[in-house]
C-alpha cells in the first residue's frame, strides 16, 4: 500500500528510507507557505498521509480550521489513505475548528486549545507512541478564530515549539505567506519561520500558469547532517504537477 | 409547470459517479465531478469557465472596482437565476431599501427572440474566417448543443438585461432582504444568515433544495461595522464555515481597495472561488490597438481561483481573463481576450497562458 519509491520532495525532507528510519522529523518544525495563485494544501496531504502511514505508533493530531473531515478524507483515500480507519484506530486525532470561535481575544481559549493537545501527547507518550505530529490548516484562519489577536496566536505556537522539544513531536503548520507580505513587521510569520527547520514555500511559475505545471516549490532545509556530522542547511527548488493520485516532483525545465 | 418539487432525486444506493449531468426533476441543479452539485451562476458563459457554475457549499467572492458597477452585472444574473429556479434567496447591501434592486433583476430571454446568429452579427465577416481568431467559431458549436432550449427548464437562462423579471417570479416567501447600512456589527447579519442555511442542511441525502445568499459591497464605508476588519473576517469565515454544510452558495462582493493589502488577502484566501471584475477606461488607444472589439467591452473579468472540494487538483484555466460585452445591448457573454494582429507580434498565439508580450502602460495585468 505504501509508496517506496522516494521521490524528489521526500529526498528533500530527509524522508527517504522508510524502512530503516521511518520517521525522521521527529522534533522538528515544518512551515508551509503558500499564496493565493498557488495553494500548497497538497503538501499537507502528503505529510499527512507519510505520518499515518509509516510503523504504527505514528499518530496524527489535526487541527482543522480550513476544510472539514469529508474534504480531507475524499482527497486521501485517492493518495491511498484511508483516514475514517485511521480515525477510529486512534492514529488520527481530528479536530474540527471550522467553527471554533475564541472570543475575548482568544487568550482562554487558545490555552485550553493548548491544554487539550499537551494533554493528548503526553498520554500518548506514556502509551509509548513514539512519533506524534501535528499539523494546523491553517495558521491565518486561527488569527481571525482569535479575532486578531496574532500574538496569543504566537504564543500558542511557541507552546506547541515545546512539544517538539519536550516530547520529540513534529509541528507542521500551514500559513498563507502573501498575507504578510505587505506588513511591517508581521510577528507571527517572522518567529515561524525562524523557528522553522523546515521551510516549504509554493509561488507560481514566473511565466504564469500552466496546465503541466502547477507551480514551483522551494525547500529550505535547516541542520541536516551529512556523512562527516557536519549540519548545513540545503535548499531545493523543483516544480509540480498536481493530481488525483499523487504529485509529480521534477527540476526545473525537465519533466523527468 | 414549475420544476415539481415533489419528486424525489432517484432513490439508488449506488454511489453516483456522473459529470455536469443534470438531475431530471431539478433543473436548477446539475453534478460535478467528486460529488459536488453546482447551480448556476446566471451567466452561460461564466458556468463554462468554471466547469459547470457555482458549487453548492462554496464561497464566491468577486473583487469590484470603484469606478465601474460590474459586480451589479454578475449579482443581478446569480439573483435573477436563483429566483427563476425558486430558490430561496437572501440579499443584504448597503443600501437603505435592498427590496428596490430586485426591481433590477433580468428577466430570461424569450424563446421567440433568435440566438444562434450571435457571433455573426457583423456580415462581413460571414465569409471571413480569420484564422487567428478561428476559436471563437468553434465556441459557437458547444454552445448550441449543451443547452436544451426548451424554456423554463433549463439549467442556465441567458438573461436579458433589458427586461425586467416578472412579478410572479419576485412574489413568495422565498426571498429576503436586509439591509447592512445601519449594522453597527455584524451579529444580525450572522444570524440571519444561519438561520437561512438551516433550510439547506447538507446530509448524504438528496437535495431538496439549494439557496442562494447575495452580499453586495460587504466593506462599504458607509456601513458602520466596516471599520472593525477583524470582525468582518470573522463574519466571512463564519459565514464560509457554515456554508459548508448546506446546499447553498454566496456570492460576496467587496471592494478590495477600501481594505488593508493584508486584510484583502485574508479574504482572498477565504473565498472558494475569486473573481474579480475591472472597469476598462473608454478610449484607451493602447488597449484598442492591443484587443479587437475593444469598442464592444464593458469590462474585465479576472478569474483567480476555482472552488476545488473534495480533491487536491487545482484548475487550470486556458485564459483568466475575459472581456465583458453586452449582446445586442441586452444579454451578457464574456470571450476570450483576442490579441490583435500588430506588426511587432511575436508568435503570442492565441490561448497561451503566457501575460501579453507588448508592454501594456496602462498596468493592466492581461492573461490570454
Amino acid at each position: 500500500m505504501n509508496q517506496r519509491a522516494s521521490n524528489l520532495l521526500d529526498e528533500a525532507l530527509g524522508l527517504v528510507d522508510e524502512g530503516t528510519n521511518p520517521w525522521t522529523l521527529s522534533g522538528r518544525v515544518l512551515l508551509i507557505e503558500d499564496c493565493v495563485e498557488t495553494s500548497a494544501a497538497f503538501l499537507l496531504h502528503h505529510l499527512l498521509k507519510r505520518a499515518l502511514s509509516t510503523l504504527s505508533s505514528n499518530v496524527v493530531v489535526f487541527l482543522a480550521l480550513s476544510q472539514p473531515f469529508s474534504h480531507y478524507d475524499r482527497v486521501l483515500r485517492k493518495l491511498g489513505c484511508n483516514l475514517a480507519a485511521q480515525k477510529e484506530n486512534k492514529r488520527l486525532l481530528f479536530l474540527d475548528m471550522l467553527t471554533s470561535e475564541f472570543p475575548d481575544g482568544g487568550e482562554s481559549g487558545l490555552v485550553a486549545l493548548y491544554g487539550k493537545i499537551e494533554k493528548v501527547v503526553s498520554a500518548l507518550i506514556e502509551e509509548n507512541k513514539k512519533s506524534i505530529t501535528i499539523i494546523i490548516d491553517d495558521l491565518s484562519l486561527l488569527e481571525v478564530a482569535a479575532n486578531g489577536a496574532s500574538n496569543h496566536v504566537l504564543d500558542f505556537l511557541h507552546y506547541c515549539h515545546t512539544l517538539t522539544s519536550v516530547f520529540g513531536c513534529t509541528l507542521v503548520a500551514l500559513n498563507h505567506e502573501d498575507i504578510y507580505s505587505s506588513m511591517e513587521k508581521p510577528a507571527l510569520i517572522l518567529h515561524l519561520e525562524y523557528l522553522a527547520d523546515i521551510l516549504m514555500k509554493t509561488e507560481p511559475l514566473a511565466t504564469g500558469l500552466a496546465t503541466d505545471v502547477h507551480g514551483q516549490l522551494t525547500v529550505l532545509n535547516k541542520e541536516t547532517w551529512d556523512g562527516q556530522g557536519r549540519s548545513r542547511n540545503r535548499i531545493f527548488n523543483f516544480h509540480f504537477r498536481i493530481k488525483e493520485n499523487g504529485v509529480e516532483y521534477f527540476s526545473p525545465g525537465s519533466r523527468a | 409547470m414549475a420544476t415539481s418539487a415533489t419528486s424525489k432525486s432517484r432513490t439508488s444506493s449506488f454511489s453516483r459517479n456522473l459529470t455536469a449531468v443534470p438531475l431530471s426533476n431539478m433543473p436548477g441543479l446539475k453534478y460535478g465531478p467528486n460529488g459536488t452539485v453546482f447551480i448556476s451562476s446566471g451567466i452561460p458563459d461564466l458556468d463554462k469557465i468554471l466547469g459547470g457554475g457555482f458549487a453548492l457549499g462554496s464561497l464566491v467572492m468577486v473583487m469590484e472596482d470603484a469606478e465601474a458597477p460590474h459586480h451589479m452585472l454578475l449579482l443581478r444574473n446569480f439573483m435573477s437565476q436563483g429566483l427563476v429556479h425558486k430558490q430561496p434567496l437572501l440579499y443584504a447591501s448597503p443600501s437603505k431599501d435592498p427590496k428596490g434592486f430586485l426591481g433590477t433583476l433580468p428577466s430570461p430571454r424569450s424563446c421567440k427572440v433568435d440566438k444562434d446568429k450571435s457571433h455573426d452579427d457583423d456580415p462581413e465577416q460571414e465569409g471571413l474566417r480569420i484564422a487567428w481568431q478561428y476559436k471563437k467559431y468553434f465556441g459557437e458549436h458547444q454552445q448550441t448543443v449543451d443547452n436544451t432550449r426548451d424554456g423554463k427548464h433549463e439549467y442556465c437562462n441567458d438573461f436579458d438585461l433589458r427586461k425586467p423579471l416578472e412579478r410572479h417570479f419576485l412574489s413568495g416567501q422565498h426571498i429576503d432582504c436586509v439591509s447592512i447600512l445601519h449594522n453597527s456589527d455584524l451579529v444580525a447579519l450572522h444570524d440571519r444568515c444561519a438561520t437561512f442555511f438551516t433550510q439547506f442542511p447538507r446530509n448524504d441525502g438528496s437535495i431538496a433544495s439549494a439557496g442562494r445568499i447575495a452580499i453586495q459591497s460587504f466593506c462599504a464605508p458607509q456601513c458602520e461595522y466596516s471599520n472593525v476588519e477583524w470582525h468582518m473576517l470573522s463574519f466571512i469565515r463564519s459565514l464560509r464555515s457554515m456554508i459548508r454544510s448546506s446546499n447553498a452558495v454566496a456570492v460576496v462582493t467587496f471592494p478590495p481597495s477600501l481594505l488593508l493589502p493584508s486584510v484583502s488577502k485574508r479574504w482572498q484566501h477565504m473565498a472558494d472561488t475569486l473573481l474579480s471584475v475591472r472597469a476598462i477606461p473608454d478610449e484607451d488607444k493602447e488597449l484598442a490597438n492591443l484587443l479587437t472589439g475593444y469598442q464592444d467591452m464593458v469590462g474585465l473579468l479576472n478569474v483567480h481561483k476555482v472552488a476545488r472540494f473534495n480533491t487536491q487538483v487545482p484548475v487550470i484555466l486556458d485564459a483568466t481573463t475575459f472581456s465583458i460585452k453586452l449582446q445586442k445591448r441586452r444579454f451578457l457573454v464574456l470571450e476570450c481576450l483576442n490579441q490583435a494582429p500588430i506588426d511587432s507580434a511575436s508568435g503570442n498565439s492565441y490561448g497561451t497562458s503566457a501575460s501579453c508580450s507588448s508592454s501594456s502602460k496602462t498596468g493592466t495585468h492581461l492573461d490570454f
